[in-house]
């Protein structure tokens, strides 16, 4: 079972997990991450903006990679674009596998290739300005961690 | 005319999310035409080597070798945002 979305509305990880987990019969374990917009100091508001012909269809090829990388037998990956407030879920990654280890590692590796190489591009509202947020050094060894 | 698509800050340079470039029905334009169609603080900023440049949703492995025609929309691709 696959499902890749992008949303532009607030969505509720949970209505989202339950019917996975039931999509994927005979499972030995489901990984889920969800990310939300941080509490930090004075921000009000992040807003992601993507690219439609590169964004989604990049979802899809990083969970080829993922279904090729490991055993899995449903993976859920769904980002949010838009403006968010914080405190609201922006991505929900969801693996099924037999063994927990496939499960984990999938969620791990969709999640630092989301946040690293995926095509989105976020801005906060900080004491009503926005700021572009500028990609960290930290992102890259993060992918750097899956080129063995 | 060609259309020209900015994702994140390169759209603050240009003022807008897109823009309409003439271009003649035969002409084709490319990497240096492109820069000197644009703004010239956008056209600075592009030529950055982590910005990358698709045409048609596909993207370029070199963008000095841009061809693009009349009904092409070309995006402007700033390096994406970490966590």
């Amino acid at each position: 079972m696959r499902d890749i979305r992008l949303l532009d509305r607030m969505f509720i990880p949970g209505t989202l997990i339950g019917p996975f987990t039931n999509a994927n019969p005979g499972l030995g374990g489901v990984c889920t991450f969800v990310g939300e917009v941080r509490s930090d100091t004075g921000v009000e508001a992040l807003e992601l903006s993507h690219y439609e012909p590169l964004t989604l269809p990049g979802m899809h090829e990083l969970a080829d990679r993922a279904f090729a990388r490991f055993t899995l037998m449903g993976l859920l990956m769904v980002h949010r674009v838009g403006l968010m407030r914080p405190g609201e879920p922006i991505v929900c990654v969801s693996a099924a596998a037999l063994h927990r280890r496939d499960a984990i590692d999938a969620v791990d590796f969709c999640m630092d290739h989301l946040k690293s190489a995926a095509w989105f591009w976020k801005r906060e509202l900080r004491d009503g300005q926005w700021h572009w947020i500028e990609p960290r050094a930290q992102d890259h060894s993060d992918l750097a961690r899956w080129q063995a | 005319m060609a259309t020209v698509v900015l994702l994140g800050k390169l759209a603050d340079l240009a003022g807008a999310p897109s823009l309409a470039l003439p271009l003649p029905l035969m002409a084709e334009l490319g990497w240096e035409g492109l820069k000197a169609a644009l703004p010239p603080a956008l056209a600075e900023a592009i030529e950055d080597p982590r910005v990358r440049v698709a045409v048609n949703g596909a993207l370029l492995a070199n963008k000095a070798k841009l061809q693009a025609n009349a009904g092409d929309e070309i995006a402007l691709l700033p390096p994406v945002s970490g966590g």
